[in-house]
């Protein structure tokens, strides 16, 4: 009689619960809505940057997104990949890929980092979830083949042709490579946390970034850890070892100048090339802070977010591999001991 | 006389394509990531290591039984090394450009595999003949590839081929492309090709042998001449 009724109530519980092997956490988030979290985010920042550098800044961001979606569609039918326009990953690429590009670039160049992107970095390696680099970043520093389009920065407001890669402006020099000399750029720090300086496109304005990131980080999309980590390190190392005799504003100067912001909140964050525990992505941020700073000052490009990103989307295997955490309970098995006498080898 | 035919065909389909040192087997990454900055420098490294590779593959095989095999290799070595010293020499007097835009890896031939491969695999157990055509087909195999991806990273990386200008004036050439970058880009995707090619290229035969077998199947159960003889 017993033994019935405990056959029957184990009947009831297979009913009442799942079983499956783990994981178990379910939510109802999906590719696409944390992709369109990412478009939402970077919004204000897009608009800012549009406003500031003009039409062609839409033109270039524009041009960006299409060449990743067409080059996605495109590859996963030549590979037999799962087609995964939908999920807005490639819109995530395209935009990101535009908004880290100065608007005098010409058009082609965002369609060809656009492909580079999407079918070398992503695709090549099996589609999303399984590029090892940042296709957005790599794209851009693909790019710099062309270093003279891509180091030419001019003022915002300077009115550029919506289409011809004719540039007729002259070139300023961004905040970021007085910096490097040792020197407070003449932009104001507010104009600076606001975005009124040169530079890519989406890159200028600390601020929309700052909130487009908090964004993220409520909506729980991005944890604070690795963004937090990043620009901590970079402005602790800019504070201790400034270049000259710069006080303080140094390194609140090097905190809101480049793509720092845009980095740190949206690249470095990206869950494939980033790692998964907690103490790694502390590892990482401030790996990414490190490179930064030491690339910002010794290196022969001004601005070191990207290659530092890139360099450290090469050691998430390795941080997660060094930090993974143990299971409860673990206990370290005992080394055999060495058996005694000549037995022994 | 058809014999001789027969092995110079052999080998050279070997060398070029069954067997291609390049995209097959994959020895002598190093020269050919380096090398092939522009099809001018590829073919003159792929003809430099096809001589050595002549040369060597003949003498080796010249020589094949009286090395003994426990002092094989340094024997190899020392046979290949004299073959690259004669050739760095005259490129150095003849050639003196091709000389400095190759630069280290002219004496680093010493030690690329392919040479070292060929002797072990090929040289050291044929007869003369076949081993000094192995060596010129595997060396002229080498060169096709150098070639190909010097060709490739030339015309986009410079724009040029042979120092000619080919491409339109509105082209603006992508440098990554003659750098250290480009090198692996080219040879991923050539390999990726190839490897395509190959593959579809197997499965069509084996769907002709399997289509061959259920006609034949069809008609009669006993072996074909070919697999009693």
């Amino acid at each position: 009689m017993k033994k019935r009724e405990l056959n029957r109530s184990a009947n009831d519980f297979d009913k009442m619960l799942t079983v499956s092997p783990n994981p178990h956490i379910k939510s109802s988030e999906t590719t696409t809505s944390l992709m369109l979290c990412v478009i939402i985010a970077l919004a204000p920042a897009t608009v800012w940057g549009v406003y500031q550098f003009g039409l062609r800044a839409l033109m270039i961001i524009l041009v960006s997104i299409v060449s990743c979606v067409a080059s996605e569609a495109l590859s996963s039918l030549i590979f037999k990949l799962k087609f995964s326009i939908t999920d807005l990953s490639a819109v995530v690429t395209g935009l990101l890929l535009g908004l880290n590009l100065p608007v005098s670039v010409p058009l082609w160049m965002p369609a060809v980092g656009g492909v580079f992107a999407i079918v070398i970095v992503k695709q090549l390696f099996g589609g999303i979830g399984k590029n090892f680099l940042n296709p957005a970043l790599c794209a851009r520093v693909f790019l710099f083949s062309w270093a003279h389009e891509m180091t030419f920065f001019t003022a915002p407001k300077t009115a550029l042709p919506l289409f011809s890669s004719e540039i007729d402006a002259v070139s300023t020099a961004t905040p970021l490579a007085s910096l490097n000399e040792g020197l407070l750029p003449s932009t104001p720090i507010l104009d600076l946390f606001i975005g009124k300086q040169p530079g890519c496109i989406g890159e200028i304005s600390a601020m929309l970034l700052l909130a487009g990131g908090l964004f993220l980080i409520i909506r729980k999309v991005i944890s604070i850890r690795i963004p937090l980590a990043f620009i901590g390190t970079v402005f602790a190392l800019t504070y201790l070892f400034p270049l000259g005799d710069q006080d303080v504003h140094f390194a609140v100067a090097s905190v809101f100048s480049g793509a720092l912001f845009l980095g740190a909140f949206f690249m470095a964050t990206d869950y494939t090339t980033s790692p998964c525990t907690p103490i790694g992505q502390i590892i990482y941020g401030v790996g990414c802070g490190a490179l930064t700073v030491l690339i910002r000052y010794f290196g022969g490009y001004p601005e070191g977010v990207s290659f530092a990103i890139l360099i450290m989307n090469l050691f998430v295997w390795f941080i997660d591999k060094f930090t993974k955490p143990k299971p409860f309970g673990f206990v370290k098995p005992e080394k055999p001991k060495k058996a005694e006498g000549g037995e022994a080898k | 006389m058809s014999g001789f035919f027969r092995v110079i065909k052999e080998r050279f389909k070997e060398g070029f394509i069954t067997n291609n040192p390049t995209f097959i087997q994959f020895i002598g990454m190093c020269p050919t990531l380096a090398t092939t900055t522009s099809a001018k420098n590829a073919l003159g490294m792929g003809l430099a290591v096809t001589a050595v590779l002549a040369f060597s593959n003949t003498v080796i095989s010249l020589l094949r039984k009286i090395i003994p095999s426990q002092v094989r290799i340094a024997a190899f070595i020392v046979i290949i090394s004299g073959a690259v010293t004669a050739t760095e020499l005259l490129m150095k007097a003849f050639l003196p450009a091709l000389n400095a835009a190759l630069g280290i890896f002219i004496p680093l031939i010493v030690v690329n595999c392919i040479i070292l491969a060929r002797a072990e695999a090929f040289a050291s157990k044929n007869k003369v003949f076949p081993s000094f055509v192995d060596g010129i087909a595997m060396g002229l195999g080498f060169t096709g590839a150098l070639f190909l991806i010097g060709s490739v990273r030339e015309i986009i990386g410079a724009g040029t081929w042979f120092g000619m200008k080919i491409t339109p004036a509105a082209y603006s050439p992508a440098t990554i492309f003659i750098m250290a970058p480009g090198a692996f880009f080219t040879l991923g995707i050539l390999v990726a090709i190839t490897n395509k090619i190959k593959y579809s290229v197997s499965e069509r035969k084996r769907k002709k042998e399997a289509n061959a077998a259920l006609a034949l199947g069809d008609r009669a159960e006993k072996p074909t001449e070919e697999e009693t003889v």
